[in-house]
């Protein structure tokens, strides 16, 4: 059915007044938003401000995808939840936040983690399609999934104090086709040079900024109204109230829709971001349950959390704390004569620091807590504070 | 004096500092002199062949140097350089 043929209740007319008489606008725009189907990739920070507003803004159909489950440490800015939701799917509490709001739109739910075997099958069904992700995997995945679908991807993404928001692979009433995300970063950073999520952190604020300017976007492309922001990539910048819009072009070099396509179909993308890279000579690692074993056992070894002062008051399991940034002006009290693990929150920034020594120093007994503290907080004692 | 401005995630590497001037003729003079200045930055702009590396974008006003002459793109006392390294969080 064709957006012209939609009729609007009385209830909608009134809801959606301030749409409709917006000069530009109007009905024939409202309408196109009820007829449009959007799917929210991620609703953490980004996508919970654009959840909300496309919900208001009246979009007939909203997909969601995530696989997580609310955490009392997400509500700092995941502002679609409160706390009568953790420890829920957030799909589904978000969709009980949003039916709450607005009745009018229809919600799918995909209570799933979206990866190269199921992205075209969830994304096919939908018009426009909005990233609000956390890695890069999921990034170039989305990116390429949506080119070989021919969608336009609402890119945000956010860092500490700083954003980014593009509008990828939009064909203009000319028929032109703007850049993507593989035209701006041809590549990912190899792991080591990303900063993981625990150590990056946010300001809460900011994702509501960006994730706004997404749902804005969306708005924008659905209905046609005003420039899109594609060939444009805006930058944000909290901290020094700093943004600037660069442009950006398509590149004849782009592997999935350059002149010389070398990518036909989704690949490996954990692999293309080099997260499986087979390494020379791998950490060893121990499991939760390996090291409870060795702590109730008296075994003689050595535990060293890598963590912030911050984190560790919050809770930590008898490790000495020495942070990352610091580890090799320590490693003279690091003993060489029995075992030694490494724990932070998920054990990447105690992989990191265990590389760095190995690196620097002969060091050939240490140990990296597998999954971190999170992990043994599941495993061995789920009584402590999770964040 | 080119104005270089640094994402806040390399600004551990610049002593916190946002903005830097820089003395020089092109894009690449610009990336030598602001990494012997802080040494610990080139192993994040610069990849071991010695060029830029994809996932940080160099823009010399509002365009992305690999649309103007790259590293050769020439830079005045007027130009503003924005690095802009790939972010991935959103959700987290």
């Amino acid at each position: 059915m064709s957006y012209q043929d939609l009729e609007f209740t009385r209830e909608e007319l009134a809801r959606y007044n301030r749409h409709i008489i917006i000069p530009g606008f109007g009905e024939e725009g409202q309408k196109k938003l009820k007829a449009a189907k959007v799917l929210i990739i991620g609703s953490g920070g980004l996508g919970s401000p654009a959840l909300l507003y496309l919900t208001a803004a009246g979009v007939g159909t909203i997909g969601i995808v995530d696989f997580d489950v609310v955490d009392d440490s997400n509500l700092q800015r995941q502002v679609i939840f409160d706390i009568r939701e953790i420890g829920k799917p957030k799909v589904e509490a978000a969709k009980r936040r949003l039916e709450a709001l607005n009745p009018h739109t229809r919600f799918i739910l995909h209570n799933t983690h979206i990866n190269s075997g199921n992205a075209l099958d969830i994304i096919k069904d939908y018009d426009v399609v909005a990233d609000g992700t956390d890695n890069f995997p999921t990034r170039y995945l989305v990116n390429d999934a949506t080119l070989i679908l021919d969608k336009p991807n609402v890119y945000g993404s956010i860092f500490q104090f700083e954003g980014q928001v593009s509008v990828f692979n939009y064909v203009n009433e000319k028929g032109e086709r703007g850049p993507n995300y593989r035209d701006l970063y041809p590549t990912p950073p190899p792991p080591g040079l990303v900063p993981s999520c625990a150590e990056g952190g946010v300001l809460g604020v900011l994702p509501g900024i960006i994730g706004s300017l997404q749902a804005l976007e969306v708005i924008k492309v659905i209905t046609g109204i005003g420039e899109p922001l594609s060939g444009r990539f805006y930058t944000f910048d909290a901290l020094n109230f700093e943004s600037r819009t660069f442009n950006i072009k398509r590149r004849d070099d782009n592997p999935v829709n350059g002149k010389n396509p070398t990518i036909h179909e989704l690949i490996d993308y954990e692999q293309f971001c080099g997260m499986r890279a087979v390494e020379e000579k791998p950490a060893k690692e121990i499991t939760a349950k390996e090291l409870y074993d060795w702590q109730v056992k008296g075994k003689k070894f050595k535990l060293i959390d890598v963590r912030e002062p911050s984190e560790y008051k919050i809770v930590q399991i008898g490790g000495e704390l020495i942070p990352l940034s610091t580890i090799s002006e320590h490693a003279g009290e690091i003993p060489t004569d029995m075992d030694v693990v490494f724990l932070c929150k998920s054990g990447i920034r105690s992989l990191k620091a265990i590389k760095e020594l190995e690196e620097k120093f002969p060091f050939n007994n240490l140990y990296n807590l597998k999954g971190g503290i999170l992990a043994y907080i599941d495993q061995v004692q789920p009584e402590l504070t999770r964040y | 004096m080119a104005t270089v401005i640094i994402p806040t995630p390399l600004r551990k590497f610049t002593n916190q500092t946002a903005k830097v001037q820089i003395e020089a003729g092109t894009i690449g003079e610009v990336i030598d002199r602001i990494t012997l200045d802080f040494p610990e930055l080139k192993k994040h702009l610069i990849d071991q062949q010695g060029g830029i590396r994809s996932f940080v974008n160099i823009f010399a006003g509002d365009e992305d140097i690999r649309d103007l002459q790259k590293e050769k793109t020439p830079v005045t006392h007027s130009t503003v350089i924005s690095i802009v390294p790939a972010i991935a969080g959103g959700s987290f």
